[in-house]
């Protein structure tokens, strides 16, 4: 019997993705968002005569090509609304504001947008408003900075506009940043705990009996949870390795170097790792290593020889 | 238009859910989806070997990681190879390839799973990376708002009210005290506005959560379950993608996809809408044309818990299990992707008479 130990409490860590997404425009969208720099807003003309505000390459009810490009009016009215009493990072206004589907003059669909207002209000559907500009514009619909209230009459009809502009924009850089906090769960938490005290601890299928280690939780084979926790290694055998000749970047470890699999002693299969100590090209099959920490010796910052003989290769071909 | 008639029979046989939490830090995907797998095996007497088809929805953006779906596939016992499928979205959808698969005569059986860990990063924010890249995303309409700008346009049109709308959340959570998995239940108050006119108790709970199911074909189904839930039509449809374009007051894609799932050739006594806000309810209601007859989401629904990428699937689930019991013979189930109910699938499930 083991005595029964309380879970260590999960790990957490901060984790950032951050993509600036290229993407290339099409005909219509690159007039569109060209307009946009230019204080033009531009729609297109469905075969059924409906303005379609903003523009779409295709017709969204009977799919044909849309390319009869026309100019509406930079003033429109609202035909919903919503109150952001707390704006979030990226949105338009830092400011409570109101999100708003706004028709432009000359235009039968809306636009999504925000519009500056004192508060909910100063809000109505069916009120009138004008698009604010961006003092920079760039091509992309945020150089509409927002919409603000203006009266106004509306301006009835769509010009024709032939979507020619000098420097036409052909494509946008769509940057996005989104805040994570990581954990990895039980077994990855007492994987990375035993680390941390210079043990590496696998987990045992208690179905097929194969020792996972890095453990995630499930053997894959059975689709159980791996709960049996077992220490491996600290010496194992490289199964099969490769030469990296290319520097990674942000990466300060000299090339060439040996990344290679390594089995440890009770393990069921085979983790990654550098080999050190040992000039890259005298690296084998069945060479014998055992683990080298880090600084902080909360991980094996790569494994070296051990100086045993070579482990036969019936004794890990199973685990290539 | 004439709905679509399956040639071959395929029953829900078996529904698990997860207990809905805020968190679940201890739990990797994998940790959260694996009882739930054998929950859905063990009603069935299934081994995993025996499963014929695998089809999971998940969204690598909810956990901030790239293919997130092949490590919850460690659950699945997916070695040695197993037919397998994945799609980027509510499982609900995971079960209508599955639906097809088996419809197609290629497996007997389907695993279907579906989980969401919301928990590490912000819902909200997360969910601005599904809409349209050049002329919404880089605004970050978040998931909030654009349901209230729905909101309004129903409270414009004179379709409800806010009082309506908060005995909607009432009556769920009320509903979802009887339900062991709920996130929120019993009675909450409705809080304040989080964007005007949505208040926090119009709006669903954030959280983690993990569901499954298992169909099966003609006499296998009847093997596996004493009472299978029947799908007798199943369709799903998309609006115009532009939200501008919409009247959103309006679903047209719930009801084409529930006239051609064969929804309104009988009635229906339950239905289990995938309604994340109260407004959306309303929506749904009058799109499926939905009077007081129909019991609307008994299991509290997507305001009681709304694990994202499960919550459809976990309405078809639902439905299935008011059947297996007898609760229900003829019921609807509806699953929802996207900003202001964008997608729609509505399947209709049945339960042959039987003494109980
Ligand atoms: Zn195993």
């Amino acid at each position: 019997m083991t005595a029964v130990t309380p879970p260590p409490e999960t790990l957490r860590a901060p984790l950032v993705v951050e993509f600036p997404f290229t993407r290339s425009l099409g005909p219509v969208q690159s007039a569109f968002l060209t307009g946009l720099r230019e204080r033009t807003v531009l729609g297109v003309r469905t075969g059924t005569g409906e303005v379609l505000v903003p523009p779409v390459e295709y017709d969204p009810a009977t799919a044909a090509e849309l390319r009869d490009l026309v100019e509406v009016g930079a003033t429109g009215t609202v035909t919903t609304w919503a109150w952001n009493h707390e704006p979030r990072p990226g949105q338009p206004l830092a400011t409570p504001f109101a999100w708003v589907l706004v028709r432009l003059d000359g235009a039968d669909t809306a636009l999504l947008h925000a519009l500056d207002a004192p508060g909910p209000h100063a809000v109505r559907t069916g009120m009138r408003v004008r698009v604010r500009w961006a003092d920079e514009r760039a091509g992309a619909i945020t150089d509409i900075a927002c919409f603000e209230p203006h009266d106004s009459d509306p301006v009835a009809e769509p010009r024709p506009h032939d979507g020619l502009f000098a420097d036409p924009v052909t494509g946008i850089v769509a940057p996005a940043r989104l805040d994570y906090t990581y954990s990895p769960g039980g077994a990855q938490t007492r994987y990375l705990r035993a680390l941390a005290e210079r043990r590496t601890v696998g987990e045992r299928c208690p179905s097929c009996s194969k020792v996972y280690v890095p453990p995630r939780g499930a053997c894959p084979t059975c689709g159980v949870a791996t709960t049996d926790q077992v220490e491996v290694g600290p010496r194992g055998t490289v199964t099969t390795y490769c030469i990296v000749n290319i520097k990674a970047k942000n990466l300060d470890i000299e090339v060439p170097y040996v990344y290679a699999h390594i089995a440890l002693d009770g393990a069921g299969l085979a983790l990654h790792g550098r080999i050190g100590g040992i000039p890259y090209d005298q690296v084998r099959m069945g060479l014998r290593v055992e683990p080298v920490w880090s600084d902080d010796g909360r991980y094996p910052d790569h494994y070296r020889p051990t100086g045993e003989p070579d482990a036969d290769y019936d004794t890990y071909k199973e685990l290539l | 238009m004439t709905p679509h008639r399956p040639d071959r029979e395929v029953a829900i046989v078996a529904f698990a859910q997860s207990d809905h939490r805020r968190r679940t830090d201890d739990l990797s995907e994998v940790e959260m989806v694996m009882p739930v797998l054998h929950e859905v095996l063990r009603q069935t007497g299934l081994k995993t070997s025996d499963i014929g088809f695998t089809c999971s929805g998940s969204s690598d953006y909810l956990a901030g990681r790239a293919f997130s779906f092949t490590m919850a596939l460690d659950g699945v016992g997916a070695w040695p190879p197993i037919s397998e499928s994945h799609v980027e979205t509510d499982g609900a959808w995971a079960l209508y390839e599955a639906w097809v698969k088996l419809l197609t005569g290629e497996a007997d059986t389907a695993l279907v799973y579906s989980y969401g860990k919301a928990s590490p990063g912000s819902v909200r924010d997360v969910l601005t990376r599904q809409l349209d890249p050049y002329y919404l995303a880089p605004l970050w309409p978040d998931s909030v708002a654009l349901a209230a700008l729905q909101a309004q346009a129903l409270l414009d049109a004179g379709a409800t009210d806010e009082p309506a709308l908060a005995a909607i959340a009432a009556r769920s959570r009320q509903d979802a005290a009887d339900n062991p998995h709920a996130q929120l239940p019993g009675a909450r108050p409705q809080g304040e506005y989080l964007v005007q006119p949505l208040r926090t108790g119009d709006c669903p709970p954030i959280g983690d959560g993990a569901a499954a199911v298992i169909l099966a074909a003609g006499d296998r189904a009847r093997e596996l379950c004493s009472r299978p839930a029947w799908i007798r039509g199943m369709d799903h449809r998309i609006e115009a993608h532009s939200l501008g374009v919409r009247d959103l007051t309006d679903s047209p894609s719930t009801r084409l996809a529930a006239e051609r799932a064969g929804a309104f050739e009988a009635p229906v006594d339950t239905a289990e809408l995938h309604a994340p806000f109260t407004s959306q309810e309303v929506v749904l209601r009058r799109a499926l044309d939905l009077d007081e007859s129909v019991r609307v989401n008994p299991s509290g629904g997507a305001l009681a818990a709304n694990p994202v990428m499960a919550a459809g699937l976990i309405r078809l689930g639902e439905a299935a299990a008011r059947i297996h019991r007898g609760d229900s013979d003829r019921a609807l189930a509806h699953a929802t992707s996207g900003p202001c109910l964008q997608q729609n699938l509505v399947a209709v499930l049945e339960g042959e008479p039987h003494v109980r």
